[in-house]
């Protein structure tokens, strides 16, 4: 193995990426090149960080020092001052907003002290593309000691333990799921990893499939060597080119170490992988239309019993779990069940991904331990609201979660907690709203998205959700009734009772929880014909500020209507009877004359 | 067979093992409402028509046709809740479909209307965007109207997994769900077959047998078993009778052919009053087709049959013989030919 006295790894997660990492990575190439550098000092392209905001992303080891927002101009003195002259170059440091202080270690920024970082522990760290280096961090360890020291009896018990229920939303216990399926009375049976990550804005799973994708594989050779089943597949969305890629990479690699494929380490146990590219329907995340999809057919979900555990795959017993509950058990089998314990609440154990997005200062991925109250996510890792507005909601678990106001700030965002809020964990999907959000707006969003997706075989889900998303679209053009909430209330409990599968039982909970936290909003809308946030356009009207018109007539110029009226130097007026709201004037005015209100 | 004890609406009742719900309610001669079941087909659940309320569970209204029964289950079908939740499906359902019951073929066996009436939904309180399609009218035999659609599924499981065509299935997702055939080319130029057994268990009137269309509703005609007349097969059916004409077929179920028909039992009923049919028999003399009694026309097959086997020998003549005759009378055609003439020439289009 070669000797180096240096790491930079660049981040080429997607995020990074698309802000430029592959760019910076060839100019460091060339810089250490050009300096004579490039026997002394290794560049490596690892998975996300998380601190997507930041990217492009580079950290230099030995020591460990956070280079942000790193472009291609900044590298030759980069490359002079940290590598040749060992000095930190401090302009390229994160500045703290608080305190504005250059921090030169990520482990002590405040968006990565809170985390806990287990199953994003590879990503960031390690070549993905480099099985040696997954090895290097005690990777397949767990595997070996499963084979060579546990029954699978011994392995379930383990999980079962351990408290790891599923990430992918509903909570489900794994190690009594894994129960069911090694029962389950068959010579064959199916492990499936659930890669279909749909929610707008999650990329958990994405990112630990891009920067640790063997921490997954590891993850179903021993569910699979618990259940006795000797064939997997991972159902991966078509729309993430890089982990399939890196996936292929892992699974050919794992193959030739004879980690994967027959007789693996010596042992009897046998199993393979296949990849199944999803072709962009979100219903497919449901297992049961995951399983059609695999199969062939249609991706329509089908009534639940028979369980996968008994009637999956082709009929045979079939264990379904998502990436990051793959991605945590190699971490508990290798620590134990004990050391996972001291993670997360009685109830909740562990940690959780969360893609923190929306009005929030640092977005980005990030991992913490279970039972943390929303207050700190926000707060302290996501460092408050951006432009210091005020919070307004959050918005947890994608189309099938819901919308915490500043009530619920405190709660514990473990799996009971949240579902009491109405809420559910969901898949790690995380949006925070500020004052300018308008929540029957965001209700109209969500609803959008699960329109479209519904696979439309029943009638609550598929009729209900066109009628929910026409009814707030009334209500955003201050239209309907009083009676109308109460009236999309039942139907959207109606919905949420009767649907045949998981999207449709939950994507009324956008709209209920809105509805729950938020109603007098709603009712402003109806009411008042107002929209508080000052969002939905039709309730809006265009106004011009005496004070600051210069009487330019641009803006009456741009009016297709001849809404506006006014003398040259003097303030002009916009007619609300003949404007249409097109925002023309808005854009055409050169003194911020123009509000709406 | 292992027994599971539950109780339906306060009345025990003892079945199988593995059996649903809705089996055991039937059992018990409860009603629950249904769309989309039909029991010789896989389980669709689609149109959540026959939710019920079982204790203990909190989370949702399951639907009664694929929940499961299990020991010491407490099930109420006719609760408010239950109720509540099956009228707002129906209106889901009316919002998108025509209320055009006045001149609907399916007026008086249509589901959805029954079940409208019976929870009283008069029209929808949703008004919004409808689906519009435009009728498919193609095929001779079946005319799709997909305004209709309320999406159960039957047609497309019953035309794969009964006739094992598969001429339709689902495309499109969410609200422009429909059914369709490949690349919607309608069915004309799709591999149906015709059978129209898709037409048969359509619960609305989204399908609808051309031939029968304005001739009748269901409740105006009279429904005559009889054995289909085209094949040995024996098809069972009934034949839909409004004063004195053939206006349809029915299925007729609980019988071998399980009510299933082909095209021709269900559709070729025309030539029973066609004025073209024979009801004498015809002889040739110089040319022209003559009528004749039954006397004349066997005497001179008779004597023609004996003058070619006398002349060129018994395997000089060949007799074929029809699928729309009986088994007896089949049997007695090549008993006739092998005792009567003395040949093995005897063969039957079925065969071919």
């Amino acid at each position: 193995m070669e000797l180096v006295r240096a790491h930079i790894l660049v981040c080429g997660g997607t995020g990074c990426t698309s802000s430029g990492s592959k760019a910076v990575q060839e100019a460091l190439h060339r810089e250490l090149k050009k300096q004579g550098l490039d026997k002394e000092v290794k560049i490596v392209e690892t998975g996300c960080h998380g601190f997507c905001e930041q990217g492009p992303l580079v950290i230099v080891y030995p020591e460990g020092t956070f280079y942000c927002q790193v472009q291609v101009e900044d590298i030759p003195e980069l490359v002079e001052e940290h590598l040749l002259k060992g000095r930190i170059l401090q302009r390229l440091l994160f500045t703290e907003p608080l305190t504005q202080e250059r921090v030169p270690h990520y482990k002590e920024i405040d968006f990565y002290r809170k985390q806990r970082r287990l199953v994003l522990r590879n990503c960031g760290y390690i070549d993905p593309e480099k099985i040696d280096e997954y090895i290097a961090r005690d990777g397949y360890v767990a595997l070996a000691k499963v084979l060579g020291e546990m029954t699978p009896e011994d392995v379930i018990e383990e999980i079962k333990a351990s408290g790891l229920r599923g990430r992918g939303g509903a909570g489900f216990p794994t190690g009594l799921k894994w129960g069911f399926a090694a029962q389950a009375p068959g010579e064959k049976k199916y492990v499936v990893c659930n890669a279909d990550e749909g929610d707008p804005g999650a990329f958990m799973d994405r990112s630990i499939l891009e920067g640790d994708p063997h921490c997954v594989l590891e993850g179903m050779l021993i569910g699979a060597y618990a259940i006795g089943s000797d064939e997997g597949y991972i159902y991966a969305r078509a729309e993430y080119p890089l982990a399939i890629k890196r996936l292929k990479i892992a699974l050919a690699q794992a193959r030739e170490l004879g980690l994967m494929g027959d007789n693996i380490l010596g042992t009897d146990f046998c199993f393979d992988l296949h990849i199944k590219e999803g072709a962009g329907a979100f219903v497919c995340g449901e297992e049961t239309a995951l399983m059609a999809s695999i199969e062939g057919q249609r991706g329509m979900p089908r009534s639940r019993p028979p369980f996968p555990a008994n009637s999956g795959l082709w009929g045979k017993p079939t264990n379904i779990n998502n990436v990051e509950t793959w991605a945590n058990v190699a971490n508990i089998i290798r620590n134990g069940a004990k050391w996972y314990g001291q993670f997360g609440t009685e109830k909740s154990k562990g940690t959780k991904v969360f893609a923190l997005t929306g009005k929030v200062k640092n977005t980005g991925l990030v991992e913490v331990p279970m039972g943390i109250p929303m207050r700190e996510i926000i707060y302290e890792i996501g460092d408050g609201i951006l432009g210091d507005k005020k919070f307004k909601a959050v918005q947890i678990g994608g189309p099938s979660g819901g919308c915490l106001s500043e009530g619920q700030l405190d709660l514990a965002v473990d799996y009971e907690s949240l579902g009491s809020a109405g809420a559910i964990m969901g898949s790690g999907g995380l949006v925070v709203m500020d004052e300018e959000t308008c929540m029957v707006d965001v209700a109209k969003f969500f609803l959008d998205f699960t329109r479209a997706e519904s696979c439309g075989k029943c009638t609550p889900c598929r009729e209900g959700i066109q009628r929910m998303r026409e009814m707030l679209q009334d209500f955003s053009e201050g239209k309907g009734s009083l009676e109308d909430l109460d009236k999309l209330e039942r139907l959207a409990q109606t919905i949420k009772d009767t649907a045949l599968c998981g999207l449709g039982q939950t994507a009324p909970n956008p709209v209920l929880t809105t509805l729950r936290y938020f109603r007098d909003e709603y009712e402003a809308h109806i009411r008042d014909k107002r929209c508080p946030a000052g969002v939905c356009r039709a309730l809006l009207t265009y106004y011009i500020v005496p004070e600051l018109c210069r009487g330019c007539t641009a803006c009456a110029r741009v009016c297709p209507t001849g809404a506006i009226t006014g003398k040259v130097k003097e303030p002009h007026v916009i007619d609300p009877e003949k404007c249409i709201k097109c925002g023309a004037c808005m854009e055409a005015c050169r003194f911020d004359s123009i509000i709406l209100k | 067979m292992k027994m599971v004890n539950l109780t339906i609406d306060g009345c025990q009742v003892e079945v199988p093992l593995g059996s649903t719900v809705l089996e055991a309610a039937q059992k018990i001669g409860i009603e629950i409402p249904t769309l989309c079941y039909e029991k010789d087909l896989s389980l669709a659940t689609a149109c959540r028509m026959c939710v019920v309320e079982v204790e203990g569970n909190k989370k949702n209204l399951p639907a009664a046709c694929a929940q499961p029964v299990m020991e010491g289950m407490i099930v109420h079908t006719n609760t408010p809740k239950v109720r509540e939740a099956r009228r707002m499906i129906l209106e889901l359902m009316v919002a998108n479909h025509p209320l055009d019951c006045l001149t609907c073929e399916a007026n008086g066996r249509c589901k959805l209307q029954q079940y409208c009436y019976e929870y009283g939904v008069k029209e929808s309180s949703f008004t919004g965007e409808r689906r519009r399609f435009t009728v498919d009218d193609g095929n001779p035999f079946i005319e799709r109207d997909l305004e209709k659609c309320i999406l159960c599924g039957l047609c497309v499981r019953v035309c794969d997994e009964v006739q094992g065509v598969a001429a339709i299935d689902y495309s499109d997702r969410g609200f422009d769900t429909k059914v369709t055939t490949f690349m919607d080319r309608g069915l004309a130029d799709s591999p149906c077959v015709s059978c129209g057994q898709c037409v048969y268990l359509c619960p609305v009137g989204a399908l609808t047998a051309k031939p029968s269309k304005g001739k009748g509703r269901d409740f105006e005609v009279e429904k005559v078993p009889t054995t289909c007349g085209y094949c040995g097969v024996g098809c069972q059916l009934a034949l839909n009778v409004k004063k004195d004409k053939i206006v349809g077929v029915t299925n007729l179920p609980d019988n071998h052919n399980q009510g299933y028909l082909c095209v021709k039992g269900r559709f070729g009923y025309d030539f029973v009053d066609s004025p073209e049919r024979l009801t004498t028999p015809l002889i040739k003399r110089d040319g022209e087709f003559v009528e004749a009694s039954w006397d004349e026309a066997l005497d001179l097959v008779a004597q023609k049959m004996a003058k070619v086997r006398d002349e060129h020998g018994p395997d000089a003549i060949a007799g074929l013989s029809s699928a729309r005759t009986t088994n007896e009378e089949n049997y007695l055609f090549q008993k006739f030919f092998r005792a009567v003439i003395g040949t093995n020439n005897i063969d039957h289009c079925a065969r071919l």
